[in-house]
């Protein structure tokens, strides 16, 4: 049950600062979509907005034909409970071992046994790699096996969406092959949306069906990886070979 | 800056800050009013903020009991009211230095914890990711932490209540030579069960105050490891001053003819 995501027209500022000026994206269903752009193009912002952590100033977000601006607090918890999120930080609850992570929307959210919980939870952290851990604790971990168990957490309960913030930033080259395979995976597995921000070319490459890049608040360019990179914009082309385009800003 | 904005701008932040807490009690206690409490976590949280406290404040309260009665049991007795030694240690203990107390020991304490959990939560995106997994921060953080602070300020009272007196209790007998049963019947009549209820009424008050600002301070922590830093130690401030402020006028609405026993 992949869902379907729209961006029509969002903007977005803070203060003075305009971040998003006019963005429209159909993220394609089922599929994933990589969203690149320079550091405080306003990446993050996009995912923050799918979530509701923010919300636009003008513009709209649809999900499922369904414009967000008219969701109430109980429409947020549904839709919220049909997407999950890992976070760039990993942002793993560091009260709970991972376990209890991985669960925690299965154990807040449903009646399910606590056994049941545990063992979902096991399969999930068996997914990720990390079967035999769940009694670990967050600050037990190093950064790429936290990443990991984000992942896990995240489709505990085979979101019909993921988003997923610089998943492979500050990992090494082997870590990173694992979790943009694990992306490509899931994807495959659950047919879900994902939505993968990044700025690393190898997860660009290895998990993207299509590639987003957005420039000074608004997209600069959209296609499937072959056609980006045949891009005649000298801006794009440069980004995804990482070399420095003429007039870069 | 004219006279008007430096004189406007404390003042303005002041009642903007004054709303914010407000609003930010409202929302919570809508959460309570709908029934929708988490009670694993409020359960967790009582068994932590009573246990952690509980010492230090039998502690505060014994012996500020004990020096109480030390310094005032000999004007007593020169006066030949010794019948009130005991009588007027239960009753400043119980109306104001048992809840007030006990209040100072959950400011340092337990608001400076709360502040410091939330903030870092906060900063680390765990709060942004509670949101992003249906689960709301009021219900699963915040409210919690009020409902145990409601509860458990109370209970410490009542129990630092009865370590002051016994401390009080302690001096006078073994030390002033006063006859038990002559503090014992001191204490029965110049304290009744609602002087008790209502500075544990206080202590209800100073717990909420506790719990809301700690949590709204560190809820609002922006900015890393420093970020959460001043909002532990603001929660720490606010929540001292508004106890004072607060029990001054709780004190003076709740014991209106004070003395007039
Ligand atoms: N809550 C906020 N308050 C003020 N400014 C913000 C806030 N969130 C983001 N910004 C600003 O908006 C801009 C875009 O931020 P965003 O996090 O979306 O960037 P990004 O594209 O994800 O960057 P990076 O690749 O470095 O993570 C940045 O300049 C940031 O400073
Ligand atoms: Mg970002």
């Amino acid at each position: 049950m992949s869902m379907q995501v729209q961006l029509v027209g969002v903007e977005k500022r803070f203060g003075p600062k305009r971040v998003l000026e006019g963005v429209d994206i159909a993220f394609a269903p089922g599929k994933i979509t990589v969203v690149i752009g320079p550091s405080g193009c306003g990446k993050s912002t996009i995912l923050r907005l799918l979530l509701g952590l923010q919300r636009p100033d003008a513009g709209r977000v649809l999900v499922d034909g369904q414009d967000l601006a008219i969701f109430k607090e109980p429409d947020w918890m549904a839709y919220r409970e049909r997407i999950g999120m890992v976070f760039q930080s990993g942002a793993l609850f560091d009260s709970m071992p991972i376990g209890r992570n991985v669960g925690f929307a299965l154990q807040e959210h449903t009646k399910l046994p606590r056994e049941e919980i545990d063992r979902i939870a096991e399969d999930k952290l068996r997914l990720v790699g990390l079967a035999g851990q769940a009694q670990l604790r967050p600050s037990e971990l190093s950064g790429g096996m936290q990443k990991r168990v984000a992942i896990a957490r995240a489709i505990a309960r085979d979101p019909g969406m993921v988003l997923y913030d610089e998943p492979t930033t500050g990992l090494d080259p082997i870590t990173s092959t694992v979790i943009e395979d694990l992306i490509v995976s899931v994807a495959k597995q659950t047919g879900a949306t994902s939505i993968v921000v990044t700025h690393q070319l190898s997860t660009i490459f290895r998990t993207a069906d299509r590639i987003v890049m957005l420039l000074a608040g608004v997209v600069l360019g959209e296609g499937t990886p072959d056609e980006l990179k045949a891009s005649p914009d000298p801006r794009i082309r440069g980004f995804l070979s990482g070399t420095v385009p003429d007039g870069w800003a | 800056m004219n006279l008007f904005e430096s004189v406007g701008e404390p003042v303005l932040g002041f009642f903007e800050a004054i709303g914010e807490y407000t609003l930010f009690t409202l929302r919570t206690s809508k959460l309570l009013l709908r029934g929708r409490i988490h009670w694993r976590n409020t359960l967790a949280q009582m068994a932590f903020i009573g246990v952690d406290s509980l010492p230090i404040a039998l502690l505060t309260a014994l012996s500020v009991g004990m020096v109480f009665t030390l310094e005032t049991a000999n004007e007593f007795i020169r006066y030949g009211a010794t019948s009130v030694i005991g009588g007027a240690a239960a009753l400043t203990i119980v109306r104001e230095l048992g809840p007030t107390l006990t209040g100072v020991v959950f400011a340092g304490r337990v608001s400076a914890a709360i502040a410091a959990e939330l903030g870092t939560m906060k900063v680390t995106e765990q709060i942004d990711a509670l949101v992003s997994l249906a689960a709301d921060p009021l219900r699963f953080l915040v409210l919690p932490r009020v409902l145990a602070c409601v509860t458990m300020l109370p209970l410490l009272a009542f129990l630092s209540d009865a370590a002051g007196i016994a401390g009080g209790y302690g001096i006078a007998v073994y030390l002033k030579g006063v006859s038990p049963l002559v503090y014992a019947e001191s204490v029965r009549s110049l304290i009744g069960p609602d002087d008790v209820a209502k500075g544990l009424l206080k202590a209800a008050i100073f717990g909420l105050v506790v719990a809301i600002v700690g949590s709204h301070k560190g809820m609002n922590a922006r900015g890393g490891a420093e970020g959460v830093g001043a909002a532990t130690t603001s929660a720490v401030v606010v929540s001292l001053i508004t106890i004072f402020i607060s029990n001054y006028f709780l004190s003076s609405v709740l014991f209106p003819g004070a003395g007039a026993h």
